[in-house]
């Protein structure tokens, strides 16, 4: 049944992948989200639901067990944090390029290297431009609040599916750490061995008599079959593009300056927005919710109807603010504000910003 | 004259040995005279004897075995370089009643993968590890491998490994061996068809002991040759082999029904 708690995001993640019948989690601690396989080794859930939780060696065997798992037709998922997400990037481009379905989370803390525990979004060009070698798009979800920890994990795993692509969950040490109530869903059942084969045909389950034997790799010497392989990859991240933008507007109406944001910045930036309104500034937040896709569309269409400057607010030196960049294409202003290396800005310095580097630049 | 088929000349009165329906038709990729082939093949063999085709899936490594995959007819996934124990981890987990197994070389396995392998054979991962360790790196070229010999030219050792600069070959079947988790631990060859016979017992056993539940690893090293990468015709190739690489890495069971040997 939905039910009402507070939770932080850490935990609301680990308990939506319960509820949203997972088969199996594999992780390895990292601060700041720990508290996921916490959360999961304290709920017993394989007594809940007999999904598997189990802590590997390395962040690399986690996302390997999470391929050798997805390529068996399973539910899976794992989680870290920036420099955890830094060692899966290589197990994430043969998911991708094997085609699996699966589900991960990165927890980001402030970089480069070893960083700091604190909060940071500067893993956005290695979520969205790929991250791992080749050619290869994962779709992103970017949560504002412990509730979306919880629901993206449903969506996620949905999106996953439908595309057999990895999903990512962009957080931060914000959102996986800060308490919120939440209404969980309502729990999912797992999948039975007869729906898996049914649903999943090119699953490695074994191979039945009298039919084809399944092949999960991402190899193929023949450059030109390779080169068509990339030809259907690009064709479903077209679709994705296409169908999956997701974003939300507030006080966009009658807005002539937009803030563009995602995750814990859209919180900050949200509270900059009603400072900017109670000194008569006309400012909106368009608040990012898949980064890739990237609302590029509906971004370029704003800005062709009077919008005379965004403001990409993030916790990094400037990174989605390319993207905003190349949405605009030079049809208005676009500047960048955000503190980063674990700095988490405030509604005041976001404001200054605004009138700094936007209305008064 | 019209085209005389295969089906023609080859009568099934006249068949007495005919290859496993779990290896497919495509031509094997490996060199003339590597134990590859025989390694694959007794391995389908078993699968095929203990009737578990329906139910098992198998990991091919990065390496020369890579296209693994290409050539045995059965369910099977292509690991990164080294990671294929947890590959297999991650499928047995999910999946108990299916069979799982690895088949990796000597660089994915005891190099690039050491962490995997100890690691899934320290938890007791309830799988088959195939492991075939010829010295080098075949694939890309005749390079030093975590188990070239001291002494042994590669491509990287071009005036033989020299321990102080490279360190010395690992054993890692004696070091697995030691752990909890390992239940049957045996190294063989496949040269000879009595080593040949012996290696296909030993690998029935594996798949026997996962089948039934036995706890743990169940890993069988075969110590093979690369008569290309050791720039030697297979015959000599074999012949070095037993001279060189059986003293240092002797064949037996090391391990049997969780109690060493």
């Amino acid at each position: 049944m939905s039910e009402l708690k507070l939770m932080k995001g850490n935990e609301a993640l680990a308990e939506a992948a319960i509820r949203a019948g997972a088969d199996a989690y594999f992780g390895y601690p990292i601060t700041p989200q720990s508290e996921v396989i916490e959360y999961l080794m304290a709920e017993k859930p394989h007594e809940r639901t007999g999904m598997v939780v189990l802590q590997a060696e390395s962040e690399i065997a986690a996302i390997n067990m999470v391929y050798g798992a997805a390529g068996a037709g399973k539910k899976v998922m794992t989680s870290s944090s920036s420099p955890g997400i830094s060692l899966k990037q290589e197990g994430i481009s043969y998911i991708a390029g094997a085609e699996l379905p699966c589900l991960y989370a990165n927890v980001v803390r402030g970089g480069p290297g070893l960083g700091t525990i604190q909060p940071s979004q500067a893993d956005y060009f290695q979520s969205t431009k790929g991250g791992g070698h080749g050619d290869y798009r994962q779709i992103v979800l970017a949560p504002a609040s412990v509730q979306e920890m919880a629901d993206f994990v449903k969506d996620g795993f949905e999106l996953a599916f439908k595309y057999r692509i990895p999903v990512l969950i962009l957080s931060d040490g914000v959102i996986g750490q800060m308490m919120e109530k939440v209404e969980l869903f309502d729990p999912i059942p797992r999948l039975t061995d007869a729906e898996i084969y049914e649903k999943y045909p090119w699953a490695t389950t074994g191979k039945k008599s009298g039919t084809e034997r399944r092949i999960i790799t991402s190899l193929d010497l023949d450059s030109h079959k390779m080169e068509e392989h990339n030809h259907k990859l690009q064709a479903k991240y077209k679709e994705i593009t296409e169908k999956e933008v997701r974003y939300e507007l507030i006080d966009c109406d009658d807005a002539e300056y937009i803030i563009v944001a995602y995750g814990s910045s859209a919180r900050i930036a949200q509270k900059a927005v009603r400072l900017a309104r109670a000194k008569g500034i006309k400012v909106g937040l368009f608040r990012l919710i898949t980064l890739f896709p990237f609302p590029s569309v509906k971004m370029h269409e704003m800005c062709g109807k009077g919008i005379k400057g965004f403001l990409a607010v993030e916790m990094s030196s400037g990174q989605m603010v390319e993207d905003v960049r190349l949405a605009v294409n030079g049809c208005s202003k676009v500047a960048h504000f955000g503190r980063y290396g674990g700095i988490v800005h405030t509604p005041e310095e976001v404001l200054e910003a605004l009138e700094q580097k936007i209305i008064g630049g | 004259m019209a085209d005389i088929t295969l089906d023609q000349i080859i009568k099934p009165e006249n068949l007495v040995y005919t290859k496993t329906k779990l290896m497919t038709d495509k031509v094997l990729s490996y060199c003339p005279g590597c134990g590859h082939g025989t390694a694959h093949r007794i391995t389908m063999e078993v699968i095929e004897e203990l009737g578990l085709e329906e139910q098992t899936i198998g990991i091919a490594p990065v390496g020369c075995s890579v296209l693994a995959y290409e050539f045995m007819n059965i369910d099977m996934q292509q690991a990164a370089h080294g990671r294929a124990p947890a590959v297999a981890t991650g499928i047995k987990r999910v999946w108990p009643d299916k069979i799982v197994f690895s088949y990796q070389g000597d660089g994915d396995l005891a190099a690039i993968g050491t962490n995997e392998t100890i690691h899934a054979c320290n938890r007791g991962e309830n799988i088959v590890i195939i492991f075939i360790n010829n010295g080098i790196y075949g694939m890309t070229g005749g390079q030093m491998a975590p188990t070239t010999l001291i002494g042994m030219k590669s491509s990287t050792s071009p005036f033989g490994r020299d321990a102080q600069r490279m360190g010395n070959p690992l054993k890692i079947t004696e070091l697995v061996a030691q752990l909890p988790g390992t239940y049957f631990v045996t190294r063989q060859a496949v040269h000879t068809p009595a080593n040949v016979r012996k290696t296909k017992r030993a690998i029935k056993k594996a798949f026997e002991n996962q089948r039934d539940g036995k706890p743990g690893v169940s890993f069988v090293e075969i110590v093979s040759n690369c008569n290309s990468g050791w720039k030697m015709t297979p015959r000599d190739a074999n012949t070095w082999m037993e001279e060189n690489m059986f003293p240092f890495y002797p064949l037996g069971d090391i391990k049997v029904d969780g109690k060493l040997v």
